[in-house]
């Protein structure tokens, strides 16, 4: 049985030009945006190409034009009938999403109808793995006997062919394969026009694999031609499945758009496709009250999609015109209702800026976000002592002025004694952003005060930021009357402040580090050059110049030392 | 000679002066080749930064200069930029002055010893003329003021300029034969860095043999000189230590300053030994090794003292060398101030064996310290054993260079006693050997 597919069931309400054939090289490229009801959304691009050769004749193929060679060849060489493969990351959340176009499990998956003329399938399911493994960089080598079966009834043919023998069927999945930018670059690769134009420019690793499900497949069937079904064609579709978090709330108006999703926008159709279109899912938005589409298009289509009527505004790339003045397509979700979400009035940031290993800057950042009242606030930072901050280069500027603080409490660091102490009490000004920066310089340590992993970084906790905010309501300050315990949280002596306090986040500090093989080495190294000192201001010191005599022959010695003895004068 | 060394301290101080006004000054101060924890400006800042927060300087481990830079750079802080200027010049005005006295005593020492007949006949070549010493005065304050080592060391602003300024006045005020201001200075520098107390030695031999006394321990007036001399040593030591307790009202700055420079533990690399030997050491061994190396720096001084004693001059200069070298953070600042007197010693240079190789070494190490700096510390792709290994090529050229002087040295004094040309038993040529 088929699956029903937005592409094969469309009503279009503009006119098409009828076809009685296909063509014989045909390539078509769609995809459909689906907003899900928790937030998400669901992309799902599917690229197709038909084709009508036969690989089974016997005569090689050998001009291709769209259809990839390498899979022309695995079909030729293996025989196969049908192949489909799939490599997912994550787990597709039902309950929340509802039912995907195309379901795939987490990991690899593959399974395969071989032709009946094939009569070692085993020996011919092992090289068609590692075949497969090479073109696609996945481990699918993994698969053998231990992980393959047969399925009798679960996985019957979704192209044509009447054969029932499930002998000649594979099964195998590799859950613990994991998709990475190594998969997807040689699945491009596939592609007619490669990632270079129409849809495929939006595929991009960097955003893709930042999301909350991914799942990229590759069919292969063959496919009646036209309602006769005298002639078949080869269809391979390369399907790819994605699900973006992007629903931040409180960031403002939740909107959704082609660049935030891929971080591009589409300038061109590819060449090559008959067909390059858009689908956005607008079902739930029949009046336009629950989101926009921007740029609105008049094209609408509907389908039946898993049982259900849906409609779809319909972006065609073919045309010039929906490319606008621009020459670029940016489609935009934006929805309409805006939940302003009650700001924090006092907020921290922290970072270590410079480079290198020597010096570096911390700056800390406060904001007050009270549009009209200005409050003081505690500064605590506890700097390790192997950072050796100059306190000379504390500057304190709020909106580019400079900020003294009324009160500074420094206590310096004792090396491997004790941490750094500063204490500051700034005033901050209304709706202002005020920044603190010390510079620091960055010690070298013994090797054994390194941690294992020494080029991980040293932490430095997090700064303290305490402060009375004032709060807009009026507060009861009887602390005594029956009040559910989170609200003791936030003690307050007055009634129109509260006490708050804010960690500023921890900063990772690189240090420089010796070298840990060494020991020995430097011990001998340096108190070699040490030697080398003495010995030759002992050899000055004791030693006086003498004219060189040379020594007399070994056979002159020893007739010497007899002399010495018979006390007769030596040679 | 006023009007050429008028010249060359308007050359030097018009160098420094530009570097000051350039953006180098900021990338100058913050190499480590230049700078020690001991002798940083960005350092004497701090510790004046952490006094006006009402914070004892030494409270920390930032600060490890004496009280009176304190006192000193209390009131100078702005004008910063010419007292170093100043003590450069002061350094040079008071070499140039050492040199000039100390030329005009060798030569009148050679004119008795050539009336007494008491070198041999060949040597003649060796005689030093008037004509060949007129310049080395110049050429040794040139040698201290445009030393590139040296201007690196002002413009950075290290404290190590003042350090040399008071070493050399040390020296100037024993060349001229003032004991007090000899023993006042000796103590300022001792005070500065313990150190120069290994030169001690030989300002007591020039000045007993300047006053005719005997170098003999037998004798009583030589223990009563030693006795005057370690007396206003220890009296203005005295006096400068209890100046610096009532500054700040503690004895804090005793372990800051001096527990500092014997305990070493910064391990800030520098041009110098110490560093990279106490990174890597064995936590069981690190007091005996601190001791053996301490001990190093002080250990040389009897043995020269007692070699060396008719040339207390040279013995200076050698003492100089050994504390620049094995000195606990030494940095390019100590290294010119003994640079300085090569030209003192150029009539050694047919003596000399090994001196190409050793300025090929010094300059090669000059060049690569800054990069193998790069490599390690920024770049990120060489690691702190290029440096060491650097570290170690530099301190092996200057121990080289140093006992290659004092080879010439010794050697010529050979000369001078037994001649030059000397006959081996059958008449032919002899070769020295140090036997």
């Amino acid at each position: 049985m088929a699956i029903t597919m937005p592409l094969s069931s469309i009503i279009h309400k503009q006119p098409q030009k009828q076809r009685d054939k296909w063509p014989s090289n045909d390539f078509q490229e769609e995809l459909v945006i689906r907003p899900l009801h928790s937030g998400d959304i669901y992309a799902s691009f599917q690229f197709r190409t038909l084709w009508e050769t036969d690989f089974m004749r016997g005569n090689k193929v050998s001009h291709y034009r769209l259809f990839p060679k390498s899979l022309g060849q695995v079909i030729s060489k293996f025989s196969v009938r049908e192949l489909h493969i799939s490599f997912t990351q994550g787990y597709w959340r039902t309950m929340q999403w509802g039912q995907p176009f195309l379901p795939s499990p987490p990991g690899a998956e593959l399974w395969v109808w071989f032709q009946d003329s094939v009569t070692d399938v085993d020996g011919t399911w092992k090289e068609l793995t590692n075949v497969l493994s090479g073109i696609f960089c996945a481990s699918l080598n993994f698969i053998d006997s231990t992980n393959t079966v047969q399925p009798s009834a679960s996985f019957k043919p979704l192209g044509i062919g009447n054969v029932t023998d499930h002998s000649f069927l594979r099964y195998a999945t590799l859950p613990r394969e994991i998709v990475c930018t190594e998969n997807l670059t040689p699945w491009k690769k596939l592609l007619p026009c490669g990632s270079k134009a129409g849809l495929a420019v939006l595929l991009k690793s960097e955003k893709l694999f930042h999301s909350s499900f991914h799942s990229q497949a590759v069919h292969i069937r063959p496919v009646c031609q036209d309602w006769q079904c005298k002639t078949t064609s080869w269809e391979l579709r390369q399907t790819l499945n994605v699900v973006f978090d992007l629903h931040t709330p409180g960031q403002g108006k939740r909107e959704w758009s082609l660049f935030k999703m891929f971080s591009r926008t589409l300038t061109e159709a590819c060449p090559l496709a008959s067909s390059s279109k858009i689908y956005i899912d607008i079902t739930d938005n029949p009046q336009g009250e629950q989101f926009e589409v921007s740029p609105a298009t008049p094209l609408l289509s509907q389908a039946m999609v898993l049982g259900d009527r849906r409609t779809f505004s319909v972006y065609d790339l073919t045309q010039q015109i929906t490319f606008g003045t621009v020459r670029s397509l940016n489609l935009l979700i934006r929805w309409k209702s805006s939940e302003d979400m009650l700001r924090p009035l006092l907020h921290g940031e922290r970072y270590v800026a410079g480079y290198g290993l020597q010096t570096g800057e911390i700056h800390t950042l406060m904001y007050n976000n009270h549009p009209y009242r200005s409050f003081p606030v505690l500064l605590l930072d506890s700097v390790p002592w192997y950072l050796r901050l100059y306190i000379h280069t504390l500057t304190v500027a709020s909106k580019g002025k400079d900020n003294k603080p009324s009160y500074i409490h420094y206590q310096p660091s004792k090396d491997r004694v004790r941490p750094h102490l500063l204490e500051m009490l700034v005033q901050l000004p209304p709706n202002s952003v005020t920044e603190v920066t010390v510079q620091f310089e960055r010690a070298l340590l013994k090797w054994t005060e390194y941690t294992p992993d020494p080029n991980h970084g040293f932490y430095v906790g997090s700064s303290v930021i305490s402060s009375l905010v004032p709060s807009i309501v009026a507060m009861d300050t009887n602390s005594t009357r029956e009040q559910p315990l989170f609200s003791s949280f936030f003690p307050c002596k007055e009634e129109s402040s509260y006490f708050v306090r804010v960690y500023t986040e921890p900063l990772l500090v690189n240090l420089p580090t010796p070298d840990f093989s060494m020991p020995y080495n430097v011990i001998c190294l340096t108190c070699t050059v040490v030697a080398v000192g003495y010995g030759s201001l002992y050899n000055l010191l004791t030693r006086s110049f003498q004219i060189d005599e040379p020594s007399p022959g070994l056979a002159k010695r020893i007739a010497n030392i007899i002399r010495k003895m018979r006390g007769v004068p030596p040679l | 000679m006023a009007a050429p060394l008028t010249l060359l301290l308007i050359v030097a101080v018009t160098i420094r002066a530009a570097l000051y006004r350039s953006s180098l000054a900021d990338l100058i101060s913050e190499r480590v080749e230049v700078v020690s924890p001991l002798t940083a400006w960005k350092r004497v800042v701090e510790g004046l930064a952490l006094l006006d927060l009402g914070v004892s300087p030494y409270s920390g481990d930032v600060f490890h200069e004496t009280p009176l830079i304190i006192y000193f750079f209390h009131f100078l802080v702005d004008y910063a930029e010419i007292t170093f200027m100043l003590a450069d010049v002061i350094t040079a005005v008071a070499l140039y002055m050492t040199v000039k006295d100390y030329n005009k005593q060798v030569f009148r020492k050679q004119k008795y010893a050539l009336e007494a007949d008491r070198y041999p006949l060949d040597c003649l070549e060796l005689i030093r003329s008037p004509k060949e010493m007129y310049y080395i005065p110049l050429k040794v304050a040139m040698f201290y003021l445009l030393n590139p080592f040296t201007i690196l060391s002002c413009v950075a602003k290290s404290t190590c300029g003042l350090n040399n300024a008071v070493i050399a006045l040390f020296i100037l005020s024993t060349i001229k034969g003032n004991v007090l201001l000899s023993a006042v200075f000796l103590s300022l520098a001792t005070y500065q860095s313990i150190y120069p107390l290994t030169l001690c030695a030989a300002a007591l031999l020039y000045l007993m043999q300047r006053q005719y006394i005997p170098v003999n321990y037998r004798r009583a007036s030589f223990w009563w000189f030693i006795a005057q001399y370690a007396f206003m040593y220890l009296g203005s030591l005295f006096v400068i230590v209890c100046l610096s307790f009532f500054l700040l009202g503690s004895w804090d700055y005793l372990p800051s300053v001096y527990g500092f420079i014997l305990s070493v533990p910064d391990l800030t690399p520098n041009i110098g030994l110490f560093w990279y030997f106490f990174a890597e050491m064995f936590e069981h061994f690190r007091l005996f090794f601190l001791c053996v190396f301490q001990i190093n720096v002080f250990f040389y001084t009897i043995p020269l003292s007692i070699k060396l004693k008719e040339h207390p001059v040279f013995l200076i200069f050698m003492q100089l060398a050994v504390i620049s070298i094995f000195k606990s953070y030494p940095t390019v600042g100590d290294i010119a101030l003994y640079l300085a007197f090569l030209p003192v010693w150029s009539h050694l240079h047919r003596f000399l064996r090994n001196i190409f190789l050793v300025s090929c070494v010094l300059l090669a190490c000059s060049a690569l310290f800054p990069v193998l700096w790069h490599l390690w510390i920024y770049a990120g792709s060489a690691n702190s054993n290029f440096y060491y290994a650097i570290t170690l090529l530099f301190n092996v050229a200057q121990i080289l260079l140093v006992s290659d002087y004092f080879y010439a040295f010794l050697r010529r004094e050979h000369h001078l006693t037994y001649g030059l040309y000397l006959k081996r038993k059958d008449g032919s040529e002899a070769t020295l050997v140090l036997k």
